[in-house]
């Protein structure tokens, strides 16, 4: 070593002195930004070196930490796994979460629009057949639910009550092959019946042929199936063909459409009108009940006995017949074989105004005094007897 | 000490002998040459192109042949022409330890008695002190001092010229040896 230095002693005192006079002259010198150049070149100088060393105690450390002091990795990897499954878990739980509560808010929204009184329920369960399109809520005869209410979303019907137990009911959607409803197209106020098929895609029957209705047409509930109140949508017409005797109609549910996990059940419905543009387009609309035409009494409803309720063609017939015999004092399945049938030509006594046949022998005929006064038209023949 | 007339480079050790100066002259010599740049100039501004302290500088690292001598040399001299400037100290100094370094190192291998070997040592070392200056102006002070090259052969030219005169009134100086 000291060999070495008497070796380049000239050069080493030349080294020093410059560089003692370098340091003489940054230290007395300022840059542009008011530093001393002893500073700028310090900095400059061992901001590199440090840089350097920095990236050699970094790789090494890392090198240390990622390759050699692995004991714990295979622990900590579990855990980590662990902790992101479970914030998997709790994501799914939250989205779902910000689904119910959006939906709970579309929810309120058209209960605070619908006419209708109507109750929020959620799904519990489904039907355990496995054609079977039925769901559970959980609202029942305790919250006021009977069997055939209707259950609606925003979106459209969904199904009807076919089962109330106290907390919960039994709904029977509309895509199950048993369920039916009364349905009115948009455009043409061409009726018909709606029915499940089992499947995502419902059918509309007994259209006649020569009714026009058109693919991408919205239905709407008729109010006639006296569960569905009027107005509400059902669905929009994916397939219309001419068929002897009725069309064949596809639907596409619109209810059902993003799911159901909340439904309104309709307490108390009210029919509204049929709106003039898709239910897309359109908020809900309260609206008045249903027009009067909507709700046409059948005319033979006079001859018809109180607590009997008008059916098909052949009830009425049943019941006219019934009135027949009883008028004439007859009672059906008690005559003998050869016995004389009651005269079903028989007049039987008409409403208000209107003259009476001729009584038979044991016949109580009305009195006239009897017919409500000819001051009150507006009640409907046969109402007073009716009701 | 005698001139090798017929060749410049030293041919044995023994014509590289050291000469040496009385201390005063070690002492008074490089302050006259200060003075001199300093004082003659205000009366004489013709003879300011003189850089006395660095023909002294030269002078004395190439007669004897001490590298750190040389440096040593230049370093005071420098250092005491930065204190008499507006320069930061230093700025001289290092150049002038430069050329005390250099001019020793050259003096090891060159007959430096010669005068065309002083000559040009003196034009070299003029020319070699103006551009290490105007570099370390620039790098450290950052200052856009201009190099005018033809002005500065010409100075270094009359330098070297004023050196030989200079050198040959210095040698009266020398102990015998």
């Amino acid at each position: 070593m000291e060999s070495f230095f008497n070796r380049y002693r000239s050069i080493t005192v030349l080294l020093l002195v410059i560089l003692a006079q370098l340091v003489l002259v940054e230290v007395q010198v300022k840059n542009d930004q008011d530093v001393r150049l002893i500073r700028v070149w310090t900095v400059t100088a061992v901001t590199p070196v440090a840089r350097i060393v920095e990236a050699l105690r970094g790789g090494g450390s890392g090198f240390i930490r990622n390759y050699i002091l692995l004991r714990d990795a295979h622990e900590e990897n579990r855990r980590l796994q662990a902790e992101l499954d479970r914030l998997k878990l709790d994501n799914i739980y939250l989205n779902n979460e910000l689904n119910m509560a959006d939906r709970a808010k579309a929810l309120a929204v058209f209960q605070s629009h619908t006419p209708s009184r109507t109750l929020a329920a959620t799904v519990i369960g489904t039907g355990a057949g496995t054609n079977s399109k039925m769901v559970l809520v959980d609202r029942g005869t305790v919250s006021g639910v009977e069997r055939g209410m209707a259950v609606v979303t925003p979106d459209g019907i969904v199904g009807k009550v076919i089962t109330a137990y106290p907390t919960a009911s039994a709904v029977l959607l509309i895509t199950d092959p048993d369920f039916a409803a009364g349905v009115i197209s948009q455009k043409g106020q061409v009726r018909g019946t709606l029915k499940g098929q089992g499947t995502p895609i419902c059918k509309v029957d007994y259209v006649p042929f020569e009714e026009k209705i058109e693919p991408g047409e919205w239905l709407y509930t008729s109010g006639d199936d006296r569960i569905f109140p009027r107005g509400f949508p059902v669905g929009v017409v994916k397939v219309a063909h001419n068929a002897q005797p009725f069309q064949e109609i596809l639907v596409e549910p619109s209810g059902m459409a993003r799911g159901i996990e909340d439904v309104l059940i309709l307490v108390e419905g009210v029919h509204q009108p049929i709106p003039d543009t898709p239910p897309a387009s359109q908020p809900v609309f309260i609206g008045s009940p249903p027009p009067a035409d909507t709700v046409q009494p059948p005319d033979n409803t006079a001859n018809t006995p109180p607590g009997t309720s008008a059916g098909t063609e052949a009830d009425k017939l049943r019941a006219q017949y019934k009135d027949i015999g009883a008028a004439q004092g007859h009672k059906f399945g008690e005559g003998t074989p050869g016995s004389k049938p009651p005269d079903f030509n028989f007049k039987l006594p008409g409403p208000a105004g209107t003259p009476a046949a001729a009584p038979a022998a044991g016949a109580t005929p009305q009195a006239p005094a009897a017919a409500p006064p000819a001051s009150k038209p507006a009640v409907p023949p046969g109402g007073a007897s009716q009701r | 000490m005698s001139y090798s007339g017929g060749h410049i480079l030293l041919s044995s050790q023994r014509e590289s002998q050291v000469s040496r100066f009385p201390v005063w002259v070690m002492l008074v010599v490089p302050l006259a040459a200060i003075l001199f740049q300093v004082y003659v100039p205000l009366f004489f501004e013709f003879l300011s192109f003189l850089e006395m302290p660095l023909l002294v500088v030269v002078y004395f690292a190439l007669t004897r042949r001490s590298q750190v001598g040389g440096l040593l040399v230049g370093t005071l001299v420098g250092l005491a022409q930065d204190s008499l400037s507006k320069n930061p100290l230093g700025m001289l100094g290092i150049v002038n330890t430069l050329v005390g370094y250099f001019a020793a190192s050259v003096g090891l291998r060159l007959d430096v008695d010669h005068p065309m070997i002083r000559l040009l040592l003196t034009f070299f070392f003029f020319l070699f002190h103006q551009f290490f200056y105007w570099l370390m102006v620039r790098a450290l002070l950052g200052q856009q001092l201009v190099f005018e090259t033809q002005r500065t052969l010409v100075l270094g030219l009359l330098n070297a010229v004023v050196g030989i005169s200079l050198f040959h009134f210095l040698d009266k100086l020398r102990k015998a040896s």
